[in-house]
């Protein structure tokens, strides 16, 4: 390995060192490198309440935790993982980093607003953090009335207050996206040339804005149900529970595709740089991004089958839920169909995308399980349906986020990391992924519920198996962390473009000058033109 | 934003406007009018945000995409009330017992 010539160019790390200059910057790629290294703490705090879960179930004794302890460290891993790792962590940290340098700009259009998001986050954090250091909060991620509002004794308005901080800086971020697609596109840079990233950060955003409001006021009625007793939930003071799913799920439900949109946008990028070929059917791809955004606020219903919602209301979510699975089985099509007769080269992140390819899949079919109105009665708040969502999200979002921090690791940092460490890493996620959560698909069909701390013994087999399984993932996370941070002082250096990649991020110095390029570029070419790219080095 | 100027005098007009509506909204709490009250108080404070959107938040003088983002907004908090509202107004309709 090369480690002598270091960088001497200038970059945006090397511009300056002092903290002020990291915690007051307006520059969109040391803002992402903040969110990064924050993210990736919530990431490690809702792992660990994940190990300890894991711990629990061991056994089918309750042996570790009391029950009531039990409830605070399933809560605090989802809310962790779900609010401040999995929603911000890919439009945070590789769109904020990204969407600029791939349409031409010099930065987000509101760079102070983009430095305010981060504030906004940590802050949120902290409040949440509060909670779990306090004595934590037990009522499950959702915070479902009556039980938030009349019964727990928990610090459900602290968390509450946390999650809803933390919700205006990803409506700040996607306002800022949205601005930013719409006005700052380099000369040449039309809607249709767009990298597909770009499309899917822009649907996300729209999701940000319109969907996070209603959590956050639906938050905010909890806390004044608990406080000032005002009735809109309790039935006791003339309220309705149901009330509470239908505002909650009607975020919910599309923050998914929060968290697998801006996913699947990585996963186009990565497929046209290892096939070295255009997406197949790039229009479609693109507006299925949009469809999905659009169609996903139609079917938070199908979280409510077993409530009190009305059958009609069942069938209509229902058939719906069938309907927004189409725009997600064209992108998976369009993805397969470019692999087809492409070069493919197996690089450390096309292995990540492979892996997303196959969990997705995976967790996309048994969505469509849970979609039935018949089927989710057996299987509701078993472990089938934990399984499908950490089928979706981690194995979606997470595979998709390590696979583009690795191909944008050169571009991000200006080094290269050890290729065979990180096949390794992706081997030992995908394995141990499927161990981890493939049983809990089995374990939920024979009716074993989530949320429980003791289980009967005929169970134990596959719950060790899933044990032992979290052990091999929590491994594979682990290595990534250590050859990453070794190839930043020790890492070959990357060069502008180690893979020979088409898009406008390559085409500047590896790590970018804080205004991202020396001139701006003009656009000739759609994305993914690696058909002419073949032509000018023949 | 910059390419208009409105008039004071419509400020102004808007602004009575929404005062008389504001006592209608008062006066018709006085009327029992059957299951109309709800309508007639809705149409009213429709009536009130449409005016405050347009005129004093410059919608009305606003470019094309402006126009399409409010709209855009709009059609969302429809859907959370159409869809809402379906599994309210929908108990029963199939006749399966308690949904
Ligand atoms: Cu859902």
């Amino acid at each position: 390995m090369d480690t002598a010539t270091a960088p001497t160019q200038t970059n945006y790390i090397n511009v300056a060192h002092t903290a002020k200059s990291w915690l007051l910057t307006r520059d969109h790629k040391r803002i992402a490198l903040l969110y990064l290294i924050s993210v990736s703490v919530f990431f490690m705090i809702g792992g660990l309440f994940a190990l300890l879960i894991r711990l629990e179930l061991l056994t089918p004794a309750g042996d570790l935790f009391e029950a009531e302890t039990y409830n605070k460290v399933f809560t605090m891993h989802g809310v962790a993982m779900v609010f401040f790792f999995l929603i911000p962590a890919i439009p945070a940290t590789l769109g904020n980093f990204l969407v600029p340098l791939m349409i031409g700009a010099k930065d987000l259009a509101f760079p102070r607003i983009n430095l305010l998001s981060w504030y906004v986050y940590v802050l949120g954090g902290l409040f949440t953090l509060a909670a779990v250091i306090g004595g934590g909060v037990d009522t499950g991620w959702t915070f479902y009335t009556p039980y938030s509002t009349a019964a727990s004794n928990t610090h459900v308005i602290l968390t509450g207050l946390g999650v809803f901080i933390s919700g205006f800086s990803s409506i700040l971020t996607g306002f800022n996206f949205i601005v930013t697609i719409h006005k700052m596109r380099a000369p040449g840079m039309t809607w249709f040339r767009l990298p597909l990233f770009v499309w899917a950060s822009y649907a996300t955003s729209l999701i940000a804005i319109l969907g996070t409001p209603v959590v956050a006021i639906a938050i905010v009625l909890v806390a004044l149900e608990r406080t000032l007793h005002i009735g809109v939930f309790d039935p006791t003071l003339g309220g309705d529970p149901v009330l509470y799913q239908h505002l909650f799920w009607f975020y919910s439900h599309p923050a998914v595709y929060v968290m697998v949109l801006p996913a699947m946008g990585v996963i186009s990028e990565l497929i046209a740089a290892f096939t070295r070929k255009e997406i197949f059917g790039y229009k479609f791809v693109a507006f299925s991004s949009l469809a999905i955004a659009v169609i996903g606020f139609f079917v938070w219903g199908h979280h409510m089958y077993v409530s009190s919602q009305s059958a009609f209301a069942g069938l209509v979510f229902s058939f719906l839920t069938y309907l927004v699975a189409v725009p997600s089985a064209v992108k998976v099509f369009n993805w397969t169909a470019t692999l087809y007769r492409g070069s493919i080269s197996y690089q450390a992140p096309m292995l990540y995308a492979f892996g997303f390819l196959g969990l997705f899949l995976i967790g996309g079919l048994t969505g469509l399980f849970l979609g039935a109105l018949g089927l989710d009665v057996h299987v509701h708040d078993t472990y089938f349906v934990v399984a499908h969502f950490h089928y979706v999200m981690v194995g979606g979002t997470i595979m998709a986020y390590l696979g583009g921090l690795h191909y944008w690791w050169p571009k991000m940092t200006g080094r290269l990391y050890n290729e065979g460490w990180a096949k390794f890493a992706a081997l030992m996620i995908f394995v141990g992924f499927n161990l981890t959560f493939f049983p809990q698909f089995l374990l939920g069909y024979m009716g074993m519920p989530r949320r429980y701390h003791m289980y009967p013994e005929e169970w134990q087999v596959l719950n060790v198996l899933s044990t032992a399984g979290a052990t091999i993932l929590g491994v594979g996370y682990f290595i990534p962390t250590i050859y990453l941070l070794w190839s930043l002082k020790k890492g070959e250096v990357a060069g502008d473009n180690p893979w020979g990649a088409t898009g406008l991020e390559w085409q500047t110095q590896s790590p970018p000058v804080t205004e991202n390029f020396p001139v701006t570029p003009v656009v000739t070419e759609p994305a993914y033109a690696y058909a002419h790219q073949e032509k000018r080095f023949a | 934003m910059s390419d208009h100027v409105a008039s004071r005098g419509l400020y102004v007009a808007i602004f009575l406007a929404l005062m008389v509506l504001t006592a209608m909204t008062v006066a018709v709490t006085y009327i029992d009018m059957g299951n109309a009250n709800l309508f007639v108080a809705m149409g009213i404070a429709v009536t009130k945000a449409t005016l405050v959107v347009l005129f004093f938040m410059h919608v009305f003088w606003s470019d094309r995409l402006i126009k399409v983002t409010v709209v855009t907004s709009l059609v969302f908090l429809v859907i959370l009330f159409a869809f809402t509202l379906n599994d309210y107004l929908g108990r029963g309709a199939l006749g399966v017992a308690g949904r």
